[in-house]
């Protein structure tokens, strides 16, 4: 019987410790643990919309409600003013959700720059929505405001060769990017005022 | 036979060092030595995992009750297991990424399980730390080996902080497969003999 009670008290002591320790340990990291994860899954694309800021954008980040959705949004400066942000949506591609970033200026509502950050697509082919400058780069200064659909849909966008399902996803992804844009734009603004000191 | 304190830590490095001597912990050498920083990063979180799980048992050893040891033990290595996940996603999210499901997998390794049990249990708290460091060096030394002959063998340049260094020049022709499943097999293979000659009497 002591045994029996030894056994039960030894493991609960030990489970205690253990549990309490971990718990401790994971609060203590959840926002570098975060932070690190925005550097290396979503931070490449980040960081080339934003090429040349003069801020860390993963730093200056702020969330915003989006009805029940909360989005984060990464913000820009540039010649001193905090005046550019950019968030993540998502359209339907070939394999999957594509995420897309979006960097928007609020001065003249002008895409600065848009890059693929997660996506399912085929390699060598839809893939390449994330690797291939050119597609990316035919985004750069069209106003948010239109929707964007390809070409063959009567639209302005030049589809990746062979990938119209993903181009048209990365399309979508952009369109719901100028919904939300025009949702929230006097909170985005709001709270890039704040960076700016 | 007694052994030294010092002897307690080199015998980790050549007599008993774990996959070649003892042939144990086989799934992440087979599984993560593509290139050498895998094989290092692989070693030190084996290492640190050893070293406090082997201080924690010796010290607790007079309290853990002998029919419930394997489930105490299993509670003190999955718990620096997981301190060591959290560390390195904070701290070295890229290797935990290239690592991946094998960081948890420490908890199974038999070697953590087989130190304690076979060691740390029954011997005292300085002869323990020895033991888990030079197991866990050993470990370290002969995962970064494999995988610096996989990664050379394979592409033709070693990896350090990520920047390849081109080893062999342009005109190599890589094996291919030794960065793939069988490759890891072969290498082990290698190495196991070149190590039987080399200790040969």
């Amino acid at each position: 019987m002591r045994e029996m009670i030894q056994m039960v008290v030894v493991l609960t002591i030990l489970s205690c410790i253990s549990g309490g320790l971990l718990a401790s340990i994971k609060n203590g990291t959840k926002e570098q643990i975060e932070y690190q994860q925005l550097v290396f899954v979503k931070g490449p694309a980040i960081r080339a919309i934003l090429e040349g800021s003069s801020n860390d954008p993963i730093t200056d980040r702020f969330k915003l409600k989006d009805g029940d959705i909360e989005r984060s949004f990464f913000s820009g400066a540039f010649d001193g003013k905090v005046n550019t942000v950019t968030f993540e949506t998502f359209g339907k591609g070939y394999g999957g959700d594509i995420g897309v970033m979006v960097g928007v200026n609020l001065e003249d509502d002008k895409i600065v720059g848009v890059g693929v950050t997660t996506h399912s697509e085929t390699p060598g082919i839809g893939a390449l929505a994330k690797t291939n400058v050119a597609f990316s780069a035919q985004f750069k200064g069209m106003p948010l405001k239109d929707t964007f659909k390809v070409k063959t849909d009567g639209g302005q966008v030049d589809a990746l060769s062979g990938a119209t399902i993903t181009s048209r996803g990365v399309g979508v992804a952009l369109t719901e990017a100028v919904k939300i844009y025009e949702s929230l734009k006097p909170q985005i603004a709001d709270q890039l005022k704040t960076f700016s000191k | 036979m007694a052994r030294s304190i010092a002897q307690e830590f080199t015998k980790g490095l050549w007599d008993e060092i774990p996959p070649f001597r003892l042939v144990l912990g086989l799934c992440p050498v087979l599984a993560v030595t593509k290139t050498v920083e895998n094989g290092w990063g692989m070693g030190l979180a084996t290492t640190f995992v050893l070293v406090c799980s082997n201080v924690l048992v010796s010290l607790l050893r007079k309290a853990i009750p002998a029919k419930v040891r394997i489930a105490c033990f299993i509670i003190i290595i999955a718990t620096f297991v997981t301190v060591v996940e959290l560390a390195m996603q904070a701290y070295a999210y890229p290797l935990f990424l290239k690592l991946g499901i094998f960081i948890p997998l420490i908890v199974v390794n038999c070697i953590v399980l087989g130190r304690a049990e076979a060691f740390a249990s029954k011997n005292n708290l300085v002869r323990s730390t020895l033991d888990g460091l030079g197991i866990g060096v050993g470990f370290t030394l002969a995962l970064s080996a494999l995988g610096a002959v996989r990664e050379l063998l394979g592409t033709g340049m070693l990896t350090f902080y990520e920047t390849p260094i081109q080893i062999f020049g342009p005109s190599y022709q890589p094996f291919t497969i030794m960065v793939e499943a069988p490759g890891a097999y072969v290498g082990l293979g290698l190495m196991l003999c070149i190590m039987n000659m080399l200790g040969k009497k």
